[in-house]
């Protein structure tokens, strides 16, 4: 920590009501990201608090990291220094909301569940079905960047996120984009908060276009198969159809296995386009014998009228069995939960397996896959490591190694598997991040991994944003201030 | 111009590349917009590592660099406000790679947005950005003002559909930004450059996402007497979450001077029509079709005709995409604007917008992409007569704070560029002008690139003005 406590609790409690600053050890341990505790927590209550208490750090050089509901602070390196932790969760309101245009204003700490209940009462939905769905916030989710399954159709959070209103790195609350589905008035700065992990700004307030809830019906569709070339061999089959699917997963069997025999801690919500399931339900049902774990496996949701559904069973069963599948199954409301609440907590439940989990995500264009997936089980079976892989809306793979222990070893082993595995991604067209890392493992390699070619722009663009460093300093994008040395020795 | 430059720029690409007599320039100083601005110098490379050099050249005799693709842009973007290089990228116009499996093209800038779809159909693909002057403008173009079209309402903005570029930046050094998948590690710069309007970089190469054709289209044309109605139709599509892949709107005034001139087999007598396409499984459009169709009743639509083949739904679409270049028959010049308004609140807005036109006397025309809520009124207006050009802007200008009143936007697909820059502070505040300018400067210090667009020359936001400096006649693509 760079400056003395009682100053900086003493500073903030000027700020918000003492109620809302935390500086005891316990608090203080609950916002650690990588084990690197903050001397206070600070709880604005409004855009104009957060905007002032980040005016004070840029004054006094205190280093701050914004925060939903800490569900996924463990992406990205450990900050070279953090002060403050704003906890963004008071500022939960729907500031807008216009049904009728599908358009919507939110506060950045409104958790996405009880977000979607509410657009939920007027048929409509956020297509962000997230990892910690029922806890996570809008806020969280969107600079933390992860995607859902529902980008097979509905797209990523670029394709749908409209306008955002963020404080800068020298405190002034400012906006980009607007609250209209379509807009070119000046530069789209909000594109950029997307996985920006907080290093650009605070985001007070997100506005999006929403998404009217397939009413007329919904099913899911699960293939089997014998090895990764037929199952890819079906996605292909189904790309080059005239199916669009909202959702569409390729399974290794390691992952499948993990399906059948764990249930996924987080309770059940959402779990597809638009459901609204409860969320006191605290977990998922099994599941099913339709279910065949130790396969290769092809998931896709579809919906629309029982014509559509009928036509999408069919196709989809006639295309598996064109591509040699060993089983298929179609899935109604009661069977698909189980297997779509799994799929949307698929990151969730590998850090549950393993006491070190590592996830890499690995953007690669869909005609490469095949080889990428038989490179990336070979490097883990020679380091005799577990893992796993979910393919997702044909090109973001998740891989996942799971050693059964944590220590100094296994750090070791996950370091070189790591270099080995960046090294292994085609250079055209592709690239990998490690996601998730244990703490230990983030001492030996950038997460980020290689270096590109526009990194000095990225840099050109924190230091426009946050001419101080005081957001995340470390945390974000391979090299951007994060100087420990590589260590391949290890 | 310096002599010396225009040698300079004359060894490095030929004298065939290099355009510098006034005669040569006049072309030039045009887009389809009402601005001017004339370069004193207009060069064509056909490779990346040329631009570098132009770009480079241009520095050492301090001259500003604008790039500019097929000059059909709306907004002045592709116009060199304050003179200097001017970069055409006629010459840049190759698909260097159509990936079908990947469903991703590559391809210069000044490909011509219409031959991409072409260069892509045999593999079932199209490239899903269609402005109305799809033939002729570029993807280049495209990527500088994230255009639209029609066809937006279902697929997205140019944006959604570009994954990679290839950049030049002010002092030559070329750069790529994103990736050919689409997913890159660090910030979404690809998402910044696009709709930059070339005030931040030159675009020297661009990936794109192709998409799959339908097997299934029907284009639907409901007739209305009340413009009302067709109003109250189009919010109650969006309300009853149908999602036509296009839904145009086209009032009487407008379609019947489209009618004349192209005759697409729109009804003289109507007070308004809606163009609506549905796309997907024979299954779906089926129930979509029938689902606009109950609505546009609902609504008192004298009649709802379906396209019965390719050949009427070409000619109607020919309406549409050519309306503008048909209002050029009514008056000498036309100003479009291209504000953006919330769809439920599209039959007050198309209300004020008549009341507006009927305070400064002039007939404002309608056809838009309705169903993104994206207006383009049309102040139709004769240049020589300055007193009418003025009033004509100042209702411009006053429609334009309507859209901003009611929670809309400024511009949704043409772009700030030099002819709305004034109207920004009605948007945006000085610490969010304040972070763009970062932004800005990140990227082009010295603002010798694309200099005097998107922002405003007035330092103070009281006095908003739209007023361009030398009105001309403009046909708008």
């Amino acid at each position: 920590m760079t400056n003395s406590s009682p100053n900086l609790v003493l500073a903030l409690e000027a700020i918000l009501d003492a109620s809302r600053v935390f500086s005891d050890p316990l608090s203080c341990a609950a916002y650690a990201v990588d084990e690197i505790i903050p001397s206070a927590v600070a709880k604005p209550a409004s855009a104009e608090e957060a905007a002032e208490i980040v005016r004070f750090s840029a004054l006094e050089k205190f280093a701050l990291i914004p925060c939903g509901n800490r569900t996924k602070l463990a992406i990205g390196m450990p900050p070279s220094r953090y002060d403050i932790a704003l906890d963004m969760t008071n500022l939960n309101q729907i500031a807008h909301y216009d049904p009728g245009d599908l358009t919507l204003s939110v506060d950045a700490g409104t958790p996405l569940a009880q977000l979607n209940a509410e657009l939920f009462d007027h048929k409509q939905f956020l297509p962000l079905v997230v990892p910690w769905y029922s806890r996570a916030t809008i806020g969280g989710t969107i600079a933390s960047g992860l995607h859902s399954p529902l980008q097979q159709f509905y797209g990523t959070a670029r394709d749908f996120l409209i306008g955002a209103e963020f404080v800068t790195g020298s405190g002034a609350l400012t906006k980009s984009g607007g609250r209209v589905v379509k807009n070119v008035t000046g530069y789209d700065l909000h594109k950029l908060l997307i996985g920006s992990l907080g290093t650009l700004g605070v985001i007070t307030r997100l506005n999006f276009r929403t998404f009217p809830v397939p009413i007329a019906g919904s099913r899911g569709f699960v293939a089997s198969f014998p090895n990764a070339e037929a199952a890819l061999a079906l996605r292909r089959a189904i790309a080059e159809s005239s199916l669009t699917p909202l959702t569409l997963d390729v399974l290794s069997p390691e992952l499948a296995q993990l399906f059948a025999t764990r249930t996924p801690a987080t309770p059940e919500a959402a779990v597809f386009a638009g459901e609204n399931r409860s969320a006191d339900q605290t977990s998922l049902p099994p599941v099913g014998n339709w279910f065949r774990p130790r396969e290769w496996q092809l998931c896709a949701g579809f919906a629309g009228t029982p014509e559509v559904l009928d036509r999408y069973a069919r196709d989809l069963t006639r295309l598996a069995e064109q591509s040699h599948a060993t089983s298929t199954a179609i899935l109604d409301d009661t069977t698909r939960p189980a297997l779509w609440g799994r799929l949307r907590e698929s990151l969730s439940l590998l850090l549950e397996v393993s006491p070190a989990t590592a996830i890499f995500k690995i953007s690669v264009l869909p005609s490469q896959h095949t080889a990428l997936f038989a490179n990336l089980r070979q490097i883990a079976d020679r380091a005799a490591l577990s893992h796993a892989l979910v393919a997702r809306a044909g090109g973001t793979i998740y891989f996942a190694l799971l050693p059964s222990t944590a220590n100094n070893e296994t750090t070791a082993q996950l370091a070189r598997v790591t270099t080995q595995i960046f090294d292994s991604i085609p250079s055209a067209g592709g690239n990998a991040t490690l996601l998730f890392a244990p703490r230990a493992l983030k001492q030996y390699v950038s997460v980020w991994g290689p270096p590109r070619p526009d990194l000095a722009l990225m840099r050109r663009l924190k230091t426009a944003f946050d001419p101080q460093d005081i957001f995340a300093p470390g945390r974000f994008a391979s090299g951007i201030y994060f100087q420990t040395p590589f260590c391949p020795e290890l | 111009m310096n002599s010396g430059l225009v040698q300079e720029f004359e060894k490095l690409l030929g004298e065939a590349s290099v355009l510098h007599k006034p005669e040569d320039l006049l072309l030039y100083e045009y887009d389809g917009s009402v601005e001017k601005g004339r370069p004193n110098l207009v060069v064509f490379p056909t490779a990346t590592e040329h631009v570098s050099r132009i770009v480079k050249l241009a520095a050492k005799y301090n001259a500003p660099v604008v790039g500019r693709g097929a000059g059909t842009g709306l907004s002045g973007g592709a116009l060199a406000r304050t003179g200097g290089v001017m970069i055409v990228f006629a010459r840049m116009n190759r698909i260097l790679e159509v990936d079908a499996e990947n469903q991703r093209a590559v391809v210069q800038p000044g490909v011509v947005n219409y031959e991409l779809t072409r260069a892509a159909e045999p593999y079932g693909l199209y490239f899903a950005p269609d402005p109305s002057s799809w033939k002729s403008c570029t993807i280049g173009g495209n990527v500088a003002e994230n255009a639209g079209g029609p066809h937006t309402l279902a697929y997205g903005v140019t944006t959604n559909h570009v994954t990679a570029l290839e950049l030049v930046l002010p002092d030559g050094e070329i750069v790529r930004v994103g990736s050919k998948h689409g997913e890159a590690p660090g910030f979404d710069l690809t998402g910044l450059f696009v709709g930059s309007e070339g005030t931040l970089a030159l675009v020297t190469e661009i990936t794109v996402k192709l998409s799959r054709k339908p097997e299934a289209v029907k284009t639907l044309l409901a007739i209305f007497d009340s413009v009302d109605d067709t109003a109250e139709s189009v919010v109650d599509i969006t309300a009853r979450a149908i999602t036509p892949a296009a839904c145009e709107m086209l009032d009487g005034w407008t379609l019947r001077a489209v009618e004349d001139y192209i005759h697409a087999g729109f009804p003289m007598d109507s007070a308004a029509v809606l163009l609506i396409e549905v796309e997907g499984l024979a299954e779906a459009v089926a129930a979509q079709a029938d689902a606009v169709t109950e609505v546009c009743n609902a609504h008192h639509a004298r009649e709802v005709r379906v396209a019965r083949d390719d050949a009427e739904r070409e000619l109607l679409w020919k309406g549409r995409k050519n309306a503008f270049g048909a209002l050029g028959r009514l008056a000498p010049s036309n100003y479009v604007l291209d504000g953006v308004i919330p769809r439920s609140k599209l039959p007050q807005t198309l209300r004020r917008i008549q009341q507006i036109g009927a305070q400064y006397g002039f007939q404002i025309g309608n056809i838009f992409h309705a169903g993104d809520g994206n207006l383009h009124p049309i102040v139709l207006y004769d240049p020589r007569n300055a007193a009418q050009f003025e009033r004509a802007m100042q209702a411009s200008a006053e429609i334009i704070r309507y859209c901003l009143e009611i929670g809309g936007a400024l511009s949704g697909e043409h772009g700030v560029g030099m002819e709305k820059s004034e109207l920004m502070p009605l948007v945006f505040s000085d610490a969010d002008f304040d972070l763009m300018r970062r932004v800005h400067d990140a990227f082009n210090p010295d603002s010798s690139l694309n200099p005097g667009k998107i922002f405003p020359l007035s330092k103070g936001c009281g006095e908003i003005r739209i007023r361009p400096k030398s009105p001309h006649s403009a046909s708008a693509s």
